[in-house]
């Protein structure tokens, strides 16, 4: 299966990357590369295999309920691009 | 001695002795530092003031008779580490001014143990490539050369290119490493030293710059597999702040390296044997299973009849987790924030991601969301979580009669930079023999065991069973001594 230049645009468009109109092409052959080179998989029997989740085998743990952290807002916004008080300033999302 | 050229078990001896302070050896790797590294480019930020003051710290601990087992040693530290107060940058312009509020947990270990921090080293952006040659902040040069060919500068391998050409050119003593699909084995091959991607869970995954997380293991790279053992001893153990870190204890790996091999039984994958493989390689595996047959392990044909499924599985587990774990990079919390006079939200995303993110990095996420997407989920994604277990299950069966086994480490001796460039399928295939212990959770070393007619560095790989790093470590240093690798890279510490 291949994707066509629309689809491509729809993956980029979800993915939050914006794309020009000259890098639509080369994005198109790699993708499509790439993605005829996976259809391999389609070759294995995978009937009644449990898919594998993680990466280990042991199970993971529960903990309790608390809070560990916080009450450090300087921290948490130290990085910040636009900081605005104790908040992440962005652009304004309701008119 | 020229204090880079200790081995980091040398150096702690050293130190132990008084034959040298943690001062003289951190002044010595700085000052390597100061001259190779406009070239090699293995670090993109020294602290040189802060190792300093921390070997200082270290040589007072020491005279009060308190040292750690890692006391006074200059070690450098992958960029993918959050180090508390120093930038980290992942290798990528979109992390490029991040300067994180803590410490990763590896990273504590080490400083817990009397580590000395000489910088961050370079690194594939967000670890994603096999030769350093996608990182933001330039490609890092391999401290090898072709004898033949001198000029044509080649890649280190990667992702952790930096940590490996830094240890190969004694820039340190040693390195914090990550492997997702080979970033560890591939450039210790690459640069002629060690490197151990130890099991899944082994080593906290708390404040390393995450890219697929049912993949990523942090783990060492040094001049030898002892100093690995001796590294990954501190790097190791079990932390809440990962959910996947397992509780189990963490042996003295080192103590294991001496173990010998007698009576081990070695598995050799047919699978392994590819078409074209270059015949060094394939003489260089079995010389190495011949000196284990020396030292009186026993050699056992296996199959691991999935081998050929573990790539396609691995770059579509591998993009599904990054796409969704680099969804952070939002250009509001932190980072880099691209935005034109009056975009709204979606807009300031979309621009920041395509003007933070490298080429491969934005390709990746892009197979990793279409195929996580709707309707395609169960084609990709699911199917691939499928033979996943389908690998690991080979794996199982393999174990069940051997203790280890033995495979090359790559497919060829390391490239030049401007090879493979062309086509990501090319580039992917250097992690044909790494990638299936990665999708496993299985520990796998590289060791150095050989040259190739151009006198660059070949590896062969050692894989374990689940948290059985020590048998890995047995059978590496059997490799590593039967070998008698010597040889140096023309650029390094007193050699220019």
């Amino acid at each position: 299966m291949s994707l066509d230049t629309a689809t491509i645009r729809r993956i980029a468009s979800l993915a939050r990357i914006r794309l020009e109109d000259e890098e639509v092409g080369r994005m198109q052959a790699e993708l499509n590369g790439i993605l005829g080179w996976i259809e391999q998989l389609q070759a294995v029997d995978t009937e009644g295999v449990e898919p594998m989740a993680g990466g280990g085998a042991v199970a993971l743990r529960m903990r309790e309920d608390v809070v560990t952290d916080g009450g450090i807002p300087d921290q948490v916004l130290a990085n910040a691009p636009d900081r605005q008080g104790e908040y992440f300033g962005v652009p304004k999302v309701v008119e | 001695m020229h204090p880079t050229d200790f081995t980091l078990r040398g150096a702690i001896e050293a130190l132990n002795e008084g034959l040298v302070t943690s001062v003289e050896l951190t002044e010595a790797h700085l000052r390597a530092i100061e001259a190779l590294n406009p070239r090699i480019n293995a670090f993109t930020t020294v602290t040189g003031e802060q190792a300093l003051a921390q070997a200082r710290a270290s040589d007072a601990r020491r005279k009060e008779g308190i040292a750690g087992p890692l006391e006074g040693v200059p070690l450098a530290i992958k960029d993918l580490f959050c180090t508390a107060g120093v930038r980290t940058t992942a290798g990528s312009r979109i992390l490029g001014n991040f300067i994180p509020p803590y410490e990763s947990t590896v990273s504590a270990n080490l400083l817990r143990d009397g580590a000395v921090f000489l910088g961050k080293v370079n690194m594939d952006e967000f670890a994603m490539g096999s030769s350093n040659t996608t990182s933001a902040f330039g490609p890092v040069e391999n401290p090898w050369s072709r004898a033949n060919d001198p000029d044509t500068r080649l890649v280190p391998g990667g992702s952790s290119g930096g940590s490996a050409a830094a240890v190969a050119a004694r820039l340190a003593l040693g390195a914090t490493a990550t492997d997702t699909g080979g970033s560890i084995r591939q450039p210790a091959a690459f640069c002629g030293i060690a490197g151990i991607k130890p099991t899944y869970g082994r080593c906290s995954r708390y404040g390393i710059v995450a890219f697929a997380s049912s993949l990523d293991q942090a783990g060492p790279v040094a001049r030898t597999v002892e100093d690995c053992a001796i590294l990954l001893r501190s790097m190791a153990g079990f932390d809440p702040k990962d959910s996947t870190s397992a509780d189990v204890p963490v042996p003295d790996f080192a103590a294991a390296c001496a173990r010998g091999v007698k009576g081990l039984r070695i598995g050799v994958p047919q699978e392994y044997r590819l078409d074209g493989m270059a015949p060094e390689i394939e003489a260089l595996w079995q010389q190495g299973l011949d000196w284990l047959r020396a030292e009186g392990a026993e050699t056992v044909e296996i199959s691991l009849p999935h081998t050929k499924y573990a790539l396609p599985t691995y770059y579509i587990v591998a993009p599904a987790e990054a796409s969704s774990n680099l969804a952070r990079y939002d250009g509001v919390r932190f980072g880099l924030r691209v935005a034109e006079k009056g975009s709204d939200l979606k807009d300031l995303y979309e621009r920041t991601r395509a003007a933070g993110f490298g080429a491969e990095v934005r390709r990746r996420i892009m197979i990793g969301t279409y195929v996580l997407s709707a309707g395609y989920y169960d084609a990709y994604y699911l199917k691939a979580q499928k033979v996943r277990t389908l690998i690991k299950r080979d794996f199982d069966a393999a174990f069940a009669g051997v203790d280890a086994i033995v495979t090359p480490a790559t497919p060829s001796a390391a490239f030049g930079m401007d090879e493979k460039q062309d086509d990501p399928v090319t580039m992917y295939l250097n992690d044909v023999f790494t990638v299936p212990a990665n999708l496993a959770g299985l520990p796998g070393l590289a060791v150095p065991a050989g040259l190739d007619g151009q006198g660059l560095p070949l590896g062969l790989q050692v894989i374990g069973r689940a948290f059985d790093e020590e048998t890995v470590f047995a059978v590496g240093t059997a490799i590593e001594k039967a070998a008698g690798f010597d040889a140096l890279p023309r650029l390094r510490a007193g050699a220019v």
